[in-house]
């Protein structure tokens, strides 16, 4: 199959080996420094010496955020956040999308639901009138707040009841005939079939949990309520303002805290980490889960 | 077979898929359709103690709000900036990737290929909040290790995110850092698509590598490129807020302030609920115009459809 390579294209492979490996070099460079940083001491990282290893190895800056409250609260938080969001989010999602699944006849009124699904993708109220409603819903400054509002995921309902859809007919038509109900056909037989599009769902949106800030940021007035990203965003942006202005003493004083701030992003990153080799093996199933249809 | 069912009938086999869709439908009720209500605040005076009420008890006042947002001289300059920052970033996001995949696709060793395609979108998954925190470390004007590198280089400092010139290629490049492993793999699936043997009989021809991608390989991904074109214009007017939120600031606002920024800005911290969401209900029209059109197009020129 393979042909023999000139002498051109053999340059250009080594070239084009040397090229991709830079490039990947160039993306994970900025996650490796941070980890470097959060090792070394605070006056190699102000003197600007940390690369890509740590100088002056130390641990002084992860044993500095284990004694902070507010990072451990926050971190509790964010778990709290992803455990709810995820159970509740996928739960409506298998509701939604089995119900919707069905075909007409099994389920009359089914054209306006999707509707009123689609109809939520396309528009939405916006930040102000959201903000509003979630105000005066009695839901504001609690964990709530970052869970009801984004609890129903269009787009995921979309992918799930496109793949319930590719499901054999004759899978639940025999279950309905012996005289099963839908919960339990649900329950006990496309649930557990679709186990593996369910993770991928349920991933991603563990994902997004962990990942949000903003929520956090205009929905909880108390900081004590923070999630961790959110946490983070003022612990950074702190660091942010003084480094626009060096003259204050105070200013300098946050400036040293440049390894502890990497230290926490860090520790923001790991969970991610953890988890992306499913991330990842899920990735491409999840690109091609909502193509499957009739 | 097809009988007409009664109503009540229908309902007695029916209801449990009613009350399995139960949950989710008053969840969108209270926080889709409830704030899509409220969007009638945008042609009122609403106050801000007013509450849920306040959207249907405040004073109408037309158009006031809008009449105010075009009078308003920063509002030129966000649309702007918007628009540059997005039609920047739709290019850029499209040949990075595509050239990496170009490149990546050349690559006979399986492992390595495997191992760059996982490396090289592991920011896709991580926050603006985590991603800001970590450029702006880096680009640091003061112990940097960016600028330290440049002043071995012997060039002056450059304060990325802190000077109207760069914030604009700071923002463009950190998007493509994040996301060109997306795009990258799709362009990479699309050309694992391509018939090999089209490849083979290009070569039985004599055709050399440079023919073989352009009369092979390019237009074997045409749809794709073409798909997230078309579809990057729908969110011609989402240039990423939770991006720029994170790495701008007051200095750069003339360059870098875009819709939604400003949108918070005015309805959270200068508490104008009503401009605020007159501004987000304009971007809005001319969105739903934009992903309309988008839709057309994807379906004719790339046989793609949305639903």
């Amino acid at each position: 199959m393979k042909i023999k390579s000139s002498p051109s294209r053999k340059v250009f492979e080594v070239i084009n080996y040397i090229f991709l490996s830079l490039v990947i070099c160039v993306s994970l460079f900025p996650l490796i420094h941070i980890f470097a940083l959060s090792l070394s001491s605070n006056s190699a990282a102000q003197a600007g010496w940390v690369t890509v290893y740590p100088v002056d190895f130390t641990l002084d800056s992860y044993k500095y955020i284990l004694t902070k409250p507010e990072f451990f609260r926050s971190f509790g938080v964010s778990v709290l956040r992803v455990a709810l969001g995820t159970v509740i989010s996928v739960g409506l999602t298998i509701l939604s999308a089995y119900a919707m699944s069905q075909p007409d006849e099994r389920f009359h009124a089914r054209k306006y639901y999707v509707w009123m699904f689609l109809i939520t993708m396309v528009f939405s109220g916006g930040l102000i009138p959201l903000f509003i409603v979630v105000k005066s819903v009695g839901i504001y400054n609690s964990i709530w707040a970052l869970i009801l509002p984004s609890a129903v995921q269009t787009f995921n309902i979309i992918l799930m009841l496109n793949f319930f859809r590719g499901l054999p007919y004759a899978l639940t038509e025999s279950a309905l005939i012996d005289g099963a109900n839908h919960f339990q056909i649900m329950a006990k037989i496309v649930v557990p079939i679709s186990k593996p599009s369910l993770a991928t769902v349920g991933l991603f949106t563990m994902v997004n949990h962990w990942n949000s800030w903003f929520d956090g940021m205009i929905y909880l007035s108390d900081t004590s309520k923070y999630p961790l990203q959110t946490y983070l965003r003022n612990v950074i942006q702190s660091v942010d303002m003084s480094s626009l202005d060096l003259t204050t003493a105070s200013a300098m004083d946050q400036i040293s805290q440049k390894t502890v701030t990497a230290a926490q992003i860090f520790v923001a990153i790991i969970p991610i980490l953890l988890v992306y080799p499913l991330l990842q093996k899920y990735f491409i199933t999840g690109m091609t889960l909502g193509s499957v249809k009739e | 077979m097809k009988r007409k069912m009664s109503l009540r009938t229908i309902m007695k086999r029916e209801w449990p898929l009613h009350v399995m869709l139960l949950p989710a439908i008053i969840l969108l009720l209270i926080f889709a359709y409830l704030p899509m209500v409220g969007i009638i605040i945008a042609f009122q005076d609403f106050v801000p103690s007013g509450g849920l009420k306040g959207f249907f008890t405040s004073q109408w006042v037309g158009l006031e709000n809008f009449k105010y947002i075009f009078a308003l001289k920063d509002f030129g300059q966000v649309m702007v900036n918007t628009l540059v920052i997005a039609v920047l970033k739709i290019i850029a996001g499209i040949i990075v990737p595509l050239i990496l995949a170009l490149l990546l696709n050349e690559v006979n060793n399986r492992h390595f290929k495997k191992a760059t395609q996982t490396l090289i979108y592991i920011p896709y998954f991580l926050s603006w909040v985590v991603l800001g925190g970590i450029l702006v470390d880096i680009l640091s004007p003061t112990g940097g290790i960016v600028n330290s590198f440049l002043g071995l280089l012997g060039h002056e400092p450059v304060f990325f995110l802190g000077s109207p010139e760069t914030i604009r290629g700071t923002l463009v490049a950190s998007d493509v850092w994040k996301g060109c492993g997306y795009n990258m793999v799709i362009f990479l699936a699309a050309l694992t698509g391509i018939d090999q043997s089209q490849y083979e009989a290009a070569r039985v021809d004599g055709a050399g590598y440079v023919k073989q991608m352009l009369y092979i390989t390019l237009p074997g991904i045409l749809p794709q490129i073409v798909l997230v074109t078309v579809l990057g214009l729908g969110n011609i007017l989402n240039a990423g807020f939770d991006q720029v939120f994170n790495l701008y600031s007051p200095i750069v606002y003339e360059k870098a302030d875009i819709i939604d920024t400003f949108v918070y800005r005015v309805g959270m911290l200068n508490l104008q609920y009503s401009v605020s969401t007159a501004i987000g209900l304009f971007k809005s029209l001319i969105s739903f115009v934009l992903i309309a059109t988008s839709f057309k197009l994807a379906k004719k020129y790339a046989n793609y459809q949305i639903f």
